[in-house]
């Protein structure tokens, strides 16, 4: 089965990629856009849907610091990683 | 005593970590394919870029053959360090705690820093008084440790922090300025700064030497954290 895997960094985890787009995009002349966060999609094909969950646990995200997202043709599954971290502003 | 320094497809500072070691005692290179430990007294994770660092730093070495064996030694209580790159893969690996991420400046960073000794009650640091300054370079560009304050505070309370960058000296927004740390049992080390860069005067500074020095004379004694 098709299968997409969002992963983000977690709330409140300093994301400096992000943060380095954002300050670039006033000089583009993009106004108003803010909070930006950056995270990586893997594209898939997997036989057995049932265990990419712990097939993101494993490798493709570290649950410390990453959340991530399964979606199956278009049905979305959520981790439910709680929220940690207390990077912002170090 | 007998150090091993794992070699990834991408690791760039084998060869640096070896001579290093070899200053102190004997040393031999470990493929990453390889799972015979025998013989070994100490592993040495180096630094580099192994398997690319594709996905995250050091989370597809983490499954390299060779990290099973060093899992197995790290069970058994025998001295593993990793350095840089080896301090990711080892935090991945879940033989230490917390993870790395990109530095908050953005940037490489490539630059001598100064380091306090927090701890000299590990195998890692027992040639160092507390309080001693250590200059050591850094080179990386994913050095922010980074784990839960309620970790934190837990590594913290149990001495976990063998070395801090200096005040004013944190090249990567490391929380609470930390710059290498011990598993619970002592055993295990990982930091983000280079010691194996820094065994000769000539290179600007000895002082790495110190911790090579101490596992020499810890190595051939049991595991576990000094007296």
């Amino acid at each position: 089965m098709r299968a997409k895997v969002l992963i983000r960094p977690k709330e409140g985890i300093l994301d400096p990629q992000g943060k380095a787009i954002e300050r670039t995009l006033p000089a583009l002349g993009f106004r108003g856009v803010s909070q930006v966060r950056v995270g990586r999609l893997v594209e898939l094909e997997a036989d057995d849907p049932d265990r990419l969950a712990e097939l993101c646990e494993k490798l493709l995200a570290n649950p410390l610091i990453e959340d991530y997202e399964i979606e199956l043709d278009g049905a979305a599954q959520t981790s439910a990683g709680p929220v940690s971290g207390e990077a912002r502003g170090q | 005593m007998t150090f091993g320094v794992l070699q990834f497809p991408g690791s760039c500072d084998d060869r640096d970590a070896l001579m290093a070691c070899a200053r102190v005692g004997e040393a031999r290179l470990v493929w990453h394919a390889d799972t015979d430990l025998s013989g070994i007294d100490v592993i040495v994770v180096p630094g580099g870029f192994s398997y690319g660092d594709y996905l995250r730093a050091g989370a597809i070495a983490r499954f390299a053959p060779a990290m099973e064996a060093v899992a197995e030694h790290a069970d058994a209580g025998r001295l593993v360090l990793g350095i840089c790159n080896g301090f990711q893969v080892l935090c991945e690996s879940g033989l230490l705690p917390g993870a790395l991420l990109p530095n908050d400046s953005m940037r490489f960073v490539c630059r001598q820093v100064d380091l306090t000794v927090e701890s000299t009650e590990t195998a890692f640091s027992g040639e160092c008084r507390p309080g001693d300054r250590l200059s050591i370079p850094v080179k990386h560009q994913t050095g922010r440790y980074f784990a839960p304050s309620d970790q934190l505070d837990e590594l913290e309370a149990r001495g976990g922090v063998v070395l801090r960058y200096a005040p004013g000296e944190n090249p990567n927004g490391s929380a609470r300025d930390i710059a290498g740390i011990v598993n619970e049992r002592g055993t295990v080390m990982g930091l983000m700064p280079h010691p194996e860069h820094a065994v000769d005067p000539l290179t600007g500074s000895a002082d790495g030497l110190r911790i090579f020095a101490s596992l020499a004379s810890r190595a051939a004694e049991p595991a576990g954290v000094s007296a």
